[in-house]
């Protein structure tokens, strides 16, 4: 297993991604502050983070440009390579899209249309897929900006995470779609033959959702014509920008089995689109603590714990007994370690040539610098074991 | 208050928490645990996830319910299904293909904001209605969606005035305000992060949902054994003199760090337990961290035996 090292040193991009609750913000925020270490300019894209954390990244309120992190807050020790800054943000998809729109609209009037629509403001707020796709919106920005040597980008926590790499053509595909035609059809073709099998299709489609929503959808399109082409244009870049070679992509995860299964599930999705996995970190791993099987270590729990050859209530037993409970602690926590290495295997080999990080259980959350910090030593340290799991490196 | 009434006390349980706190293991073992005091349940999953299948030992579940123990159905019920299935119940059958093909659906969903999850909740209030089973434990989104899923509805009712959808939207407002028909019981961990999320979400559900809330879960709950005994070096070898037990100094210090470790932790779980039981008035019930990496049907019987004992525990006042 290699560490990240050279991922923060080299690489462009880094995109985080996995399933929720594995800990992909923290990661992205603990790459960045390395980078930030290593000499770097950084900036991290966060999605969603847990409010300390966001206090500690000074992120209070939505902060949708970078804000710089004082430097005293990430290099206590002094002993960063100087040259490095640290940016954070927090992602606001409703006004990403919002500047993204005035960018493109052909005039005042037709972003101010837009803009008020109301399924425009139901897309820009709340639809799945807008997240992600204003995450890579937003990456572009950054890059296109030319400030930053290093940009870490966190993912939504959902199962369609992923869908970010889609998410740059998804609204040029709507827009490409017969649907969209079939919408403006009114406008474009005063033929009475398309209008009336426009209104063939949507009364019905009025009669569920009411005509409310369907004219709101009708409006949207009309005002978004003519900015097809601006779209798509952008679109066409984000992907570029995806498929550079200066940009990794980060898989987190757990060493649970769900979380695995999501993780591969991840992994298939990104070499569906030609994406190599450049670096796997598994989160709150549990670490081996001896290399005595949990089974021998059940063994003697057990016979420590038998009291045939000694008297009830002596000293001896009792001793006994603290030692049966000391050993069935450890039985357990070996257990874990050993099952957790076993259900990562898979995984690992399926991404073999990816960096592959373990990162110990540190029992403790992780919400500000000097607990980001430790992240991103092991981050960088490699300090996983094998995979047979017999050589480890504690973390105390 | 013993778990047969707590089962019995509303036909349908939502569990919600964030992702990663253990919702599915927890809707797996409430369904397994409500199934053994003789109900007949139904586990339904939004998600399309492979999870809960896993928790019994299944390749994944469908549409079509599948029986995975006697007395417990699982089935899933994505925004999709519900959706075309709607369409197909009201006369639209015909166009409801070309709809979903074309991908007009997806525009006209994305028009009315929480049109799939009341499509959701709707089939889920009508086969409370039809009395498929005494139970039904939905396994509901990751909050924060969790609470949007729950707010859906009252935002429709407002949003289309009149028509199917107001119908629909006005029957799931009655099913979630109504705590003898509905409750969410909310997961969490014993950690920071995932404490403060869930007082944020809990208090979101009250207000903006109007959903009464049932215990509070705290899953992974660590216990340490030798917590009593003592984790130093010097704790260990003297018992191990007092024993007669000969030990090496490489497993005296393993010893040392693994119950140390342990005890540390439970430490810091019981604090956070007190946490937010102080910030959250409502009971909990604690579930046992679980030592495999994985869940499969043995776990889940272990959970829903701590369950089961959890809530038998539970004071009948403080539990609704």
């Amino acid at each position: 297993m290699t560490d990240l090292s050279r991922l923060v040193d080299t690489s462009h991009v880094a995109i985080c991604c996995g399933t929720g609750g594995v800990g992909k913000t923290t990661t992205a925020a603990a790459l960045a502050i390395e980078g930030a270490r290593r000499g770097r300019n950084t900036v991290v894209v966060t999605i969603d983070p847990a409010k300390r954390l966001a206090n500690a990244l000074g992120l209070d309120e939505l902060s949708n440009a970078p804000h710089a992190i004082p430097r005293a807050r990430w290099d206590r020790d002094g002993r960063a390579r100087p040259g490095g800054h640290l940016h954070a943000l927090m992602l606001d998809t409703k006004t990403t899209f919002d500047q993204l729109v005035v960018k493109y609209a052909l005039s005042d009037e037709q972003s101010a249309q837009i803009l008020e629509n109301r399924f425009y403001r139901n897309i820009a707020g709340a639809l799945s897929g807008t997240q992600e796709y204003m995450a890579m919106e937003k990456l572009y920005e950054l890059h296109d900006a030319g400030t930053f040597d290093l940009i870490v980008v966190d993912t939504p926590p959902t199962r369609h995470a992923l869908d970010f790499l889609d998410a740059p053509n998804r609204l040029t595909r709507l827009l490409d779609h017969r649907v969209f035609r079939f919408f403006i059809v009114p406008t474009r073709a005063t033929l009475r033959v398309g209008s009336r099998a426009a209104q063939a299709f949507l009364r019905p489609i009025a009669r569920v959702v009411g005509s409310e929503a369907v004219d709101d959808v009708i409006a949207f399109f009309r005002a978004f014509e003519g900015m097809e082409e601006g779209f798509r244009e952008r679109a066409a870049a984000v992907n570029a920008l995806l498929a550079s070679s200066e940009t990794k992509f980060v898989l987190v995860t757990s060493p649970r089995r769900d979380a695995v299964e999501e993780a591969e599930f991840f992994a298939g999705r990104l070499a569906e689109g030609a994406y190599a996995v450049d670096a796997l970190v598994v989160n709150r791993v549990h670490d081996h603590y001896c290399s005595i099987s949990p089974d021998v270590l059940r063994e003697r729990a057990a016979q420590l714990a038998s009291v045939d050859r000694a008297v009830v209530d002596s000293p001896e037993t009792a001793a006994r007994a603290r030692l049966a409970d000391r050993y069935a602690d450890l039985a357990e926590l070996e257990e874990i370690a050993t099952r957790e290495r076993a259900e990562l295997a898979g995984l690992e080999e399926r991404v073999a040539s990816a960096s592959i990080v373990h990162v110990p259980e540190l029992g403790h959350d992780v919400h500000d610098f000097d607990a980001l910090g430790a992240v991103a030593a092991h981050l960088v340290a490699g300090t996983a074991p094998g995979r047979d799991g017999s050589a480890s490196v504690p973390d105390r | 208050m013993d778990l047969e009434r707590f089962c019995a006390s509303s036909r349908v349980v939502i569990v919600a928490g964030k992702g990663g706190v253990g919702k599915t293991t927890v809707t797996a073992a409430l369904a397994t645990a409500a199934a053994r005091t003789g109900m007949s349940v139904l586990i339904v999953e939004v998600e399309g996830k492979s999870g809960l299948a896993a928790c019994f030992d299944r390749p994944s579940l469908t549409y079509e319910e599948t029986e995975l123990r006697p007395g417990l159905r699982a089935r899933t019920l994505t925004p999709d299904d519900a959706l075309l299935e709607y369409l197909d119940d009201h006369g639209m059958r015909r166009i409801s293909r070309r709809l979903s093909r074309s991908g007009a659906l997806d525009v006209v969903a994305t028009a009315v904001p929480g049109m799939r999850d009341i499509l959701v909740l709707g089939k889920v209030k009508q086969l409370e209605r039809a009395g498929v089973a005494d139970l039904i434990v939905l396994d509901a989104p990751a909050a924060g969606h969790a609470v949007n899923f729950l707010v859906s509805a009252r935002g429709l009712v407002d949003a289309v005035k009149v028509g199917p959808i107001n119908k629909q939207a006005t029957d799931v407002l009655e099913l979630l305000h109504d705590a003898a028909r509905c409750q969410v019981v909310l997961v969490t961990l014993p950690e920071e992060t995932p404490v403060n999320e869930l007082v944020d979400t809990a208090y979101a559900i009250e207000d903006r949902a109007g959903v009464a809330l049932g215990p509070i879960v705290v899953n992974g709950c660590v216990t340490a054994r030798s917590a009593e005994a003592g984790h130093t070096r010097e704790a260990i070898e003297a018992d191990a003199a007092v024993a007669g037990h000969t030990i090496s100094p490489a497993e005296v210090d393993a010893l040392a760090r693994a119950t140390a470790f342990r005890t540390d932790l439970r430490e810091r779980q019981v604090a956070q337990c007190e946490r937010l039981a102080r910030k959250l008035p409502l009971p909990q019930v604690r579930l046992p961290f679980l030592f495999t990496a994985d869940v499969g049907p043995a776990e889940i019987d272990i959970l829903a035996d701590a369950l089961a004992a959890g809530i038998g525990a539970l004071d009948p006042v403080g539990a609704r």
